[in-house]
């Protein structure tokens, strides 16, 4: 491997090192005397990590260029060094025959492992033979090849033959190690003396007119920059993950001209949340396994107007002033009681009562005994529906087409797993239109879908306590090859809206869906606990990235 | 939503072909059902030895009765796919003409005042039909019967008892039986202790456990077919051998009474020597007018508008053609000869879920399948959107605290009791316009009321993110929620923003700096105490004008009147003594002419901030000072 290394190395600050003579003040004198300078053989003392800094400090400047060669180098090891000090085993063994003379087989020098070895090879080298039960010698000088061959790796770091080192390294006397070396000469910016450098461009360089002449120290383009504040995020702000796909959803929402309903209201009676969407007292959903039930305050009042929630929808609701002249448009806390006026509460609870235990409105009704204390149990809402419920009703004081979503914290008494928590948000939205079909509510969703970049979607007819028809919404899911549920949707039951006064004609979709859901699968978020509640990890918040749900 | 396993090789056998499981799937999905799971892709359970056989797990709707076993979804889909007509249920009585009489005596209404019965003649069980038989009386003492309180099954071997039948109620000591699958005769009192332990029975105890009288039925001689809804007696338990089966149903709801009845009645009738016939049991009770053969089969006549039909489907079907949709659905239906819009339908025993037209409808478009209806949106009218008002001062809100370097963090609403009172050294609120809302069935101590601070969650955020760099900033807008008397509901929301500092500093400058910041930008201009409380003294007026201009203080007309705050050291238990602040607000007059008279509406306190106390840390496991704000956002609206 062999590269010309330009300007393209982490710039390294200039120091003058303290009075001592600075390595790059070294290279540039020896640069500035040979030709090529070998740095590992210049500066054989230095590690070569310090060289490359250096190197890199004045080729990022062009005053110097340099080569990088990798090449093997060779190590003895223990057993290497101890031969090239002392001498090869079977010249051991020679030495020790010769000295005694004759040598007997028994002798304790012979004993060891490296004498065995050696005595073999002084065998095969006709050094030694067996005389009797001992050893004598068959020449008087030797030459010990394999000593001289280790010393001059010893001292080359390499073999005369490069063959012989596969030999050595099976013979595990020596190993190999990478070494990189450079050689340096002169750039195309060649000085001997470093220049006097300016980090960055002031405003009295500007003002004094130094910045024509000022030498700049090269800026990195490689690594990353720095926002500038504290923290690891440099001080930058984040908004919630969760709160940032919502957004989205809310943008989606008011393109297609719905209104936000007020759904600041968690706790909610068994009324709202339940019988005025016809779900019947005994349903499952009611079970404590699946609701929660408040104890204190002990229970609701009877079902009425919400003052705050009524002037809030009539300040929002642009159609309910009637007035089209240039007047400022009525108080709406004014309009908000016309409304209220308009809207009878007790007749509304007569019908529900009825619609569930006796029939009404063309329906038999679930014909069980209603009993009103369940109505007035407080419960955390279910579902946002609860508050759909109201406005739907609300809607009677002035029956006409209009459109309504929120996207708010519901709770469920769940038993909490990496897909289950007892709180989670749902999205919601509301038609009302007359003579709305089923299949205008599958062109409408797979509008809204499209927008979350979900093209496909297929319904599957279900059930659902206050939707007839019921249709699941399914769109192909990439990773898991299959189709998966993504929302619920479906026209909200005739004993529901008839219940509260609306017209016959005036049909109304309703559809919903988790927050959670859709930005788990956007995220690859297996855990909802790490998404909601205490347990996110703040540098998760801080580091996702702007949500563009139809560009992703 | 309930899941029904049935034996994979025998249901696609009674289906009458097999599937693959993508076929099974468009199948099930096209009808409204879904498959949960196909087991013979996966180990399954050794039973006595043998590994069960490859099932099929189906998930059905809540409300379809008539699919809570082999029998009804296959009876379902076989209809569905034109492979089978409904069938027609009818009554048989014996031939003598000799009705089984049960006669039920007036105390059963102070337990459990209803009873239906029905025979099954000459059935033939196999195991997988027995099981099946158990398992869906199983599933509707689940669902339909919630737990049993509604409804309960008793199952009988007739040829082991004879009539007439008594269903009555009397004082537990005076029952006397042995119990299925026991030997051992034991009174009421007894049983309720034999069972307490039992894992599946002791559930069902409390119905009955407390009342005076226990519910019982008898045979001509007092022997007892079961005490519902705890356990059946020993004596008439039907065996794979049974070839007539007595039901016996009590119920505190006749609705669902008939509903059980009709159920198992089309289900297993099927089995009988002639099928789909079903012997009628006379009930005697007079008392509250219940006398009557049971079961009616009769469907219940309904009619249906096809110009309701079309228009919600968006078609333009025919009578005979939404008719013969229907028919795959389980109806039998025909065109009115009166008028020429209504079809009249005739709803068969096992469709209790059709409550009005609307689910004729949408069985029609079920029929007709749902992704292949015409999809079009009519455009009636141009809709404005709105965004909620108290959702734009949030956002405001939320903006500016992030675009000041804090992150967002989104706590649960729900915590423990002491996390919100004791942990912050709170004491628990004495009126009742500041009371938490308290959890009556929460699953862990986690969840025991609803949040009246967001400051718990805010540490437990920091809690839990201990290894991130500190110092660490982050808020959060939402909502608490405390008790409010005046309201229907009890209770209110409140809108608050908080936010909190950690680090090797106090970090009390930053959550003021940004609480100001905040201020700022909601147009809050920062006034003194004096001008808040309209304390100063006329000559000073000037002076403090010009000295507001000057130190960037009451900005604008925030001086004299318009929104304005100023805070105040506080004593506050959470915090450090000394180091908090109460944040108080000026409301503008109300009335818009300048020349009234009208007092301006009292200040308000609408927060505090400061630097937490150390036993607050202490408990929340915080080893850094930390500084936090909260305030109710809802009067900047």
């Amino acid at each position: 491997m062999k590269e010309w290394v330009h300007a393209d190395a982490v710039p390294v600050p200039l120091h003058t090192n303290g009075g001592q003579r600075d390595l790059t003040e070294e290279i540039l004198e020896a640069v500035d005397q040979h030709e090529h300078v070998p740095t590992a053989e210049v500066f054989p003392a230095t590690p070569q990590d310090k060289i490359k800094a250096a190197l890199d400090r004045l080729a990022s400047r062009q005053m110097v260029e340099y080569e990088t060669h990798d090449k093997e180098q060779v190590l003895l090891t223990a057993e290497g060094q101890a031969i090239a000090d002392e001498g090869s085993h079977e010249y051991k063994v020679w030495d020790a025959v010769r000295k005694a003379g004759r040598l007997s087989l028994k002798d304790q020098s012979l004993a060891n492992a490296s004498a065995k070895l050696g005595q073999g090879n002084a065998f095969k080298l006709k050094w030694i033979k067996k005389d009797g039960d001992a050893l004598v010698s068959l020449t008087d000088s030797v030459s010990d090849t394999t000593r001289e061959q280790l010393q001059y790796a010893q001292e080359h770091r390499a073999f005369q033959d490069p063959k012989l080192l596969k030999d050595y390294s099976k013979r595990k006397l020596v190993t190999t190690q990478k070494v990189i070396t450079y050689v340096a000469r002169k750039g195309p910016r060649w000085a001997k003396e470093m220049p006097v450098e300016v980090t960055d461009l002031t405003a009295e360089m500007i003002a004094d007119g130094s910045w024509k002449t000022a030498n700049f120290k090269p800026y990195n383009f490689k690594a990353k920059g720095t926002l500038g504040g504290e923290g690891v995020g440099g001080g930058t702000g984040a908004l919630h993950p969760l709160n940032k796909v919502r957004e989205e959803f809310r943008k989606i929402f008011f393109n297609m001209g719905f209104e936000e309903m007020p759904t600041a209201r968690f706790v909610d009676s068994g009324f709202w949340n339940f019988d005025a969407l016809y779900v019947p007292q005994q349903h499952p959903a009611r079970d404590l396994q699946d609701t929660f039930y408040v104890s204190d305050p002990p229970e609701a009042g009877p079902p009425g107007s919400d003052e705050s929630v009524d002037t809030i929808l009539a300040e929002m609701d642009v159609d309910d002033d009637q007035d089209e002249s240039d007047h400022p448009p009525s108080d709406p806390a004014i309009r908000a009681k016309d409304t209220t006026a308009k809207l009878d509460y007790q007749a509304y609870y007569d019908n529900v009562r009825a619609v569930h235990q006796d029939g009404k409105f063309g329906s038999i009704g679930y014909r069980y005994p209603y009993t009103d204390a369940e109505t007035r149990r407080l419960v955390l809402r279910t579902h946002t529906t609860a508050i759909s419920a109201y406005v739907l009703h609300r809607l009677s004081a002035n029956p006409r087409p209009c459109r309504y979503f929120s996207i708010d914290r519901v709770f469920r008494n769940e038993t909490v797993d990496a897909t289950h928590l007892a709180e989670f948000h749902q999205i919601e939205g509301v038609i009302a239109d007359y003579n709305l079909t089923l299949g205008g509510l599958q062109a409408f969703l797979k509008r809204f879908f499209r927008n979350i970049g979900v093209p496909d979607l297929k319904f599957k007819p279900a059930y659902n306590p206050y939707t007839e028809p019921s249709m699941e919404v399914f769109a192909w899911h990439e990773g898991l090859n299959k189709i998966v549920e993504i929302g619920n949707s479906g026209m909200f039951r005739p004993e529901m809206l008839l219940a509260m006064g609306l017209p016959e004609d005036l049909r109304v979709y309703g559809f919903g869906l988790s927050l959670e859901r859709p930005t788990m699968i956007k995220y690859g978020i297996s855990n909802i606990r790490e998404l909601l509640g205490h347990k996110v990890d703040l540098g998760f918040i801080e580091s996702n990235p702007a949500v563009r749900l139809d560009r992703e | 939503m309930p899941t029904i396993g049935v034996n994979k090789a025998d249901f696609y056998k009674a289906l009458g072909r097999e599937y693959t499981k993508q076929e099974f799937e468009e199948l099930c999905f096209d009808f409204g059902i879904e498959l949960d799971e196909d087991t013979s892709e996966s180990k399954r359970p050794i039973i006595d030895g043998v590994e069960e056989a490859p099932q099929l797990k189906i998930e059905i709707p809540a409300n379809r009765y008539d699919m809570l076993c082999f029998e009804g979804i296959a009876m379902n889909l076989n209809i569905f796919l034109g492979r089978e007509a409904m069938p027609n249920f009818t009554l048989k009585p014996p031939s003598d003409g000799q009705l089984q009489t049960v006669t039920v005596s007036k105390d059963t209404e102070r337990i459990r005042p209803y009873f239906s019965c029905a025979i099954l003649r000459n059935i033939k069980f196999t195991k997988a039909r027995y099981e099946s038989f158990i398992a869906l009386q199983d599933k509707l003492h689940h669902n339909l019967a919630r737990q049993r309180t509604l409804v309960a099954i008793g199952t009988h071997d007739l040829d082991t008892i004879e009539g007439p039948f008594t269903y009555e109620a009397l004082p537990p000591e005076e029952i006397q039986f042995a119990p299925l699958n026991q030997t051992k005769a034991m009174n009421g009192k007894q049983m309720m202790d034999f069972y307490e332990k039992d894992k599946h029975l002791s559930r069902y105890l409390p119905i009955i456990r407390d009342s005076p009288v226990y519910p019982i039925i008898y045979d001509k001689h007092r022997t007892v077919l079961s005490m519902p809804p705890i356990i059946n007696g020993n004596h008439s338990k039907i065996t794979l051998a049974t070839r007539n089966v007595l039901i016996d149903i009590t119920a505190t709801d006749k609705t669902k009474l008939e509903l059980t009845n009709h159920i198992l009645v089309s289900m297993f009738s099927r089995y009988c020597a002639e099928p789909f016939t079903i012997e009628p049991v006379q009930i005697i009770s007079d008392h509250n007018g219940q006398t009557r053969q049971t079961p009616d089969l009769t469907p219940r006549p309904t009619q249906a508008s096809t110009t309701y039909i079309n228009s919600i489907c968006g078609l333009s079907e025919s009578r005979e053609s939404l008719c013969t949709s229907l028919a795959r659905m389980c109806y039998h239906a025909h065109p009115s000869l009166t008028d020429s819009d209504i079809l009249e339908v005739d709803i068969p025993i096992t469709r209790a879920d059709v409550l009005h037209q609307a689910d004729i409808m949408e069985d029609a478009a079920v029929a007709y399948g749902f992704n292949s209806l015409p999809r079009h949106l009519p455009r009636t009218t141009a809709f404005t959107a709105a965004a909620l008002p108290l959702n734009k001062l949030a956002d405001i809100i939320r903006l500016e605290s992030a675009m000041a370097g804090w992150a967002e963090v989104m706590p649960l609403i729900l915590c423990s009791h002491d996390e919100n009172y004791a942990w912050l050294n709170q004491p628990v609120p004495f009126s009742t316009n500041q009371k938490p809302v308290r959890l009556q069935n929460p699953k862990t101590a986690e969840y025991q009321i609803v949040r009246t601070s967001l400051l718990p969650g805010l540490l437990k955020t920091i809690r839990e993110n201990k290894r991130h760099a500190v110092p660490m900033k982050i808020f959060e807008v939402g909502d608490v929620v405390f008790q409010d008397k005046g309201r229907e509901r009890r209770s209110r929301n409140e809108r608050h923003f908080g936010a909190c500092w950690y680090g090797r500093g106090s970090g009390f400058e930053q959550v003021h700096g940004l609480m100001d910041r905040v201020m700022g930008m909601l147009r809050v201009g920062f006034i003194s105490r004096e001008e808040g409380l309209g304390e100063e003294e006329e000559e000073e007026e000037g002076a403090k004008g010009l000295k507001g201009g000057k130190g960037g203080k009451g900005e604008g007309k925030a001086g004299k009147e318009g929104l304005g705050y100023w805070i105040e050291e506080v004593d506050d238990p959470t915090y450090l003594p000394a180091h908090a602040a109460a944040i108080y607000l000026r409301l503008p007059s109300s009335s818009s002419s300048s020349s009234s008279s009208q007092p301006p509406p009292p200040p308000q306190r609408i927060g505090t901030f400061g630097i937490l106390h150390p036993t607050v840390l202490k408990r929340f496991e915080l080893p850094f000072p930390t500084s936090v704000l909260e305030m109710n956002v809802e009067v900047f609206l």
